[in-house]
């Protein structure tokens, strides 16, 4: 047998021939623009790749990937590919979700499939609103907030999504945003490395129901203030003039600006360790948008290694095969006392 | 296999019979279930025919010696055939005074009653609500009582080992069943056996057990407490070996014996539920066979994990009870659209809501069959006795992965729980099934179909060439691919419909038991097969020309059902429901159904039938 070549993947080999009906203009093509691009960057022969899905406007995600894809009902997305994964660990599987298809109707599934660390990449696409259903608040819109659903404001505290999947102890946590394509595509690639489960929040923009969600963090303008990139080892360090950093103080984050007469350097800044031993560590990060004055923090908060869960059950399968010997049927079905009648 | 020794040889009176009945009762803490399963495994393998009928309270350990805490096992064996675990009793054995308030009644006049006296103070009394001692105030005079000290006798025999009083206390129903060993001249060799397995962390309480049981077989030897002990040979089944088997036990190796066969591996997705954990239990010892049980984190996880393993080519099961089924109507609904094989087992229990979780009902009929949004058509099949779960198991699967279809088996509390003589099928006497998967890309279209089964192939993920979207929303015909348009809509409904109804032609037709054409015809499914089967020999004893159809295939019915009930001149469908077949039947064939209802979370009785027998015919 010649040892498989895979054949150089394209861009264009993982475009369905389905037409794209998401509305113009909407964030969800540029996540699947890079999605489409990173893939065959990845080595990976393309019938290797399930996208799973539940329902809203990022699960129709599926349709437009050429490659194996299960659109299926909502909030069990994390359900169908745990059962894909325990069958098939060799198998790539990514999750395309929203915030309430991962956060609402999911969010048990969700919580359970990270805390088991199924080898699933997760990327919810964080839009705070539910669009297929036209505009109804949902577990990630702000507190307050005015929709078709909530006329005179919401009266429920959103989740911070990431600080949710932090406490079920996720072992690779990250966010990017979808218009910025470099960050994302970067992101997307340390997600692929990853063998345990991954949940990438994907900050986007619903232009129809909730327009300009996120203009805080993606205008040029507000950009370099608002938003903090994460790298492994490098300072927590943001603003225009990168004068300003992310210091540790007690429990707390704090601000600081750097070079202004305080004697404050790069020295004195946060030093992003993607790696910590604690989650709390990656859990502060995770906070850090919701204090006033504090960028949000992009790119890998937490990737750490531990087991994968459909490893162990087949560790175990070989575990028990090594010590019983493999099954027989004639043996199972006698089992037990037994008699004879003649 | 075990070693028989005989019995002891006595000088008391011995006396052969054909069959009897016996019950265990007392506290959910006295070990009731273990007590009546041994006897059941002594028995079945000195090779008699029997049926058990293990009934227990929902709640694990209910105030002691109150009446909700009150458990029994029963048991009928004989030297011929046995189709019900019996109507009434002729030895109650009875720990306290709740369980005696709440069997008595079911003891014959003039039965054997041997109750724990010990546990028959006024305090005991006062917690089972009795107001007088039974054991005093004549009121058990219809019955042979032997009140025995039960735990004075078991302290006294196990005074040495130096265990403390409670220890010793908990060994008291092993002394009842050295007993009842005593008075049906069985072997305690089993029992001793599986003593020494299971307590072989605690030699001491192996010794303890062990003790009690022999003084129990010795106090009856020594004082003569009953002057007669009885015999009841072997009975006369098809030769074979055989084993005991409960219900959830037997889908368990069925589902194994059905991957072996299809050559896929099993997976199970499945959330822990009274009745059906036991199914859970089985499958996760059996590793070895390359089983993958997961317990997941709610009932819509368990079966949505089983589609996805489907999905990417194993043999996919999820067990539930009817509030789990009700939470994965909506996966069903995907497993239907994605036309996905599937197993999905309902052990029935009494409801609405929570209702009798350690009850048996068979409420879940229409549930199974219609309990989704939309035409969601299912095969619906059910098994008649614990052994034939077995079978079931098999048949479902076979259904599923021919068919590209989630398949539901209705089982229910009373199969699940209840055991009988199983003969050991050889392993080729098991039909094969044989599954393909595509793998060819050349034409390959997602749902381009069989055009015998209008199966869709079975495409997995991992095959080069065959990547496709498959997913809930309405697919385009052949393609595949998501379509709204009316008239695809239309023509997907029947389809799906017609897939159905085409697996009438791929099941046997009915051959009614009994009379092939005559006076009235019963109709049944489910665990009802054995008080049927055994009322209509009574009535057909009688004179009268009866037939009994007990359908195994409920959705679709066998094609030949409406021309058999043609033959008779009236219908009779007993069911443990408000009459759900009967309304199928009336819908389906507008043949006058009659039903005969029972919803007690208790399963017929011989007599039952026999007597709705007289009242039709009479």
């Amino acid at each position: 047998m010649t040892t498989a070549t895979i054949p150089v993947l394209t861009k264009k080999d993982f475009q369905t021939d389905q037409e794209v009906r998401w509305c113009p203009g909407c964030g969800d093509y540029a996540i699947l623009s890079a999605v489409q691009s990173v893939f065959p960057e990845l080595g990976i022969p393309r019938e290797k790749f399930v996208v799973i899905s539940g329902i809203g406007c990022s699960s129709r995600f599926p349709y437009y990937m050429n490659t194996y894809g299960f659109h299926t009902i909502h909030g069990r997305g994390p359900a169908v590919a745990t059962g894909v994964k325990i069958a098939h660990p060799e198998l790539e599987v990514w999750l395309a979700t929203g915030d309430g298809d991962s956060l609402a109707i999911g969010g048990n599934h969700t919580i359970h499939m990270l805390r088991r660390n199924v080898g699933i990449k997760v990327l919810m696409f964080n839009n705070k609103i539910y669009g297929l259903t036209k505009g109804q608040y949902s577990p990630t819109s702000e507190f307050g907030k005015k929709t078709k659903s909530t006329p005179f404001g919401t009266t429920d505290r959103p989740f911070n999504p990431l600080a949710l999947v932090i406490g079920a102890d996720t072992s690779f946590v990250a966010r990017s945003v979808d218009v910025f394509q470099q960050h994302l595509k970067d992101t997307l690639r340390k997600t692929a490395k990853h063998s345990g489960s991954a949940y990438v929040e994907i900050l986007q923009n619903c232009n129809i129901f909730n327009d300009g969600a996120w203009f805080d963090l993606t205008e040029k303008e507000a950009r370099s203030e608002h938003v903090v990139q994460l790298e492994h080892g490098k300072p927590l360090i943001f603003g225009k003039n990168r004068d300003k950093g992310i210091r540790l103080n007690g429990m707390e984050t704090e601000v600081v600006h750097l070079g202004n007469g305080n004697g404050l350097t790069e020295k004195d800044v946060l030093v992003h360790d993607e790696h910590h031993p604690n989650p709390a560590y990656a859990f502060l990060l995770a906070q850090m948008e919701e204090k006033p004055g504090f960028p949000t923090p992009i790119g890998v908060l937490r990737s750490w290694d531990r087991d994968r869960y459909e490893d162990v059950m087949a560790l175990q399968i070989q575990d028990v095969i090594a010590k019983r010997g493999p099954g027989d049927l004639s043996q199972l079905l006698r089992s037990g006392d037994t008699w004879e009648v003649r | 296999m075990a070693t028989i020794t005989d019995p002891v040889v006595r000088a008391h009176k011995r006396e052969v019979i054909e069959k009897a009945v016996l019950r265990f009762c007392g506290d959910s803490g006295d070990g009731m279930q273990i007590t009546g399963s041994q006897f059941t495994n002594t028995v079945a393998l000195y090779g008699n025919d029997l049926a058990t009928f293990p009934d227990y309270p929902a709640e694990i350990r209910a105030p002691a010696g109150t009446l909700p805490g009150v458990s029994g096992f029963q048991i009928q064996f004989s030297s011929s055939d046995v189709f019900t675990p019996g109507d009434s009793v002729d030895v109650l054995v009875a720990m306290n005074p709740a369980a005696l308030k709440t069997n008595i009644k079911d003891l014959k006049t003039n039965g054997i009653l041997i109750v724990n006296r010990d546990a028959f103070t006024d305090a005991d009394l006062r917690k089972a609500d009795v107001l007088s001692n039974p054991l005093e105030d004549h009121s058990l005079d219809g019955y042979r009582l032997f009140p025995v000290d039960l735990e004075r006798l078991t302290r006294s025999a196990l005074q040495d080992l130096g265990l403390d009083a409670k220890s010793m206390d908990r060994c008291k129903n092993f002394f009842a069943l050295g007993m009842s060993y005593w008075l049906y001249n069985r072997t305690m060799d089993l029992t001793y056996k599986w003593i020494e397995d299971k307590f072989k962390a605690k030699p001491l309480l192996v010794e303890a057990n062990k003790m009690a049981m022999r003084a129990g077989y010795n106090y009856c030897e020594a004082t003569e407490a009953f002057q007669v002990s009885y015999e009841i040979p072997p009975a006369k089944l098809t030769p074979g070996t055989y084993r005991n088997l409960s219900g959830n036990q037997a889908l368990a190796i069925g589902f194994v014996a059905a991957s072996q066969k299809s050559g896929l591996p099993l997976f199970l997705g499945s959330y822990p539920i009274t009745p059906a954990s036991d199914i859970l239990h089985e499958l996760s010892m059996y590793k070895n066979f390359g089983v993958m049980t997961f317990q997941a984190e709610d009932e819509i996880a368990a079966i949505t994990s089983a589609i996805g393993a489907a999905y990417s080519g194993s043999l996919a099961l999820t067990t539930t009870s009817g509030p789990g089924m009700a939470l994965k109507t909506e996966a069903m609904g995907l497993a239907i659209m994605t036309e996905i094989p599937l197993v999905i087992c309902d052990i029935q229990r009494g409801g609405p809501s929570t209702g009798l979780p350690t009850k048996t009902e068979q409420a879940d009929l229409l549930q199974a069959m219609f309990g989704r949004n939309s035409e969601a058509p299912i095969p619906v099949l059910a098994p008649s006795t614990p052994g034939d779960c077995f079978w079931v198991a098999v048949e479902a699967a076979r259904i599923a992965l021919k068919y590209m279809i989630p398949v539901i088996i209705l089982s229910d509390g009373y199969l699940a729980n209840g055991a009988e003589p199983w003969r050991i099928p050889n392993v080729d006497e098991i039909p094969g099934i044989q599954v393909k998967f595509a793998t060819d890309p050349v034409g390959f279209l997602p749902y381009k179909r069989d055009p015998q089964t209008l199966a869709r192939p079975w495409a997995i993920p991992g095959t080069p060439g065959l990547e496709h979207r498959i997913g809930g929303i309405e697919k385009q015909d052949v393609t595949g691919n998501v379509n709204y348009e009316p008239m695809n809509h239309e023509k997907m409904v029947r389809i799906r419909a017609a897939k159905v109804e085409g697996i009438a032609q791929d099941i046997p037709d009915v051959v009614p038991a009994g009379d092939p054409d005559g006076d009235l015809l019963i109709v049944a499914w489910g665990s009802t097969y054995g008080a049927i089967t055994a009322g209509l020999k009574a009535g057909r004893a009688k004179g009268h020309r009866i037939g009994h159809v007990h359908l195994r295939h409920l959705n679709p019915f066998p094609k030949n059902l409406g021309e058999v009930m043609s033959r008779y001149s009236q219908v009779l469908v007993p069911e443990m429901n408000m009459g759900q077949l009967s309304m199928i039947l009336r819908a389906k064939f507008l043949v006058d159904a009659q039903g005969y209802n029972k919803i007690q979370g208790q399963p017929f009785k011989q007599a039952e039938i026999e007597a709705k027998i007289e009242e039709i015919l009479g």
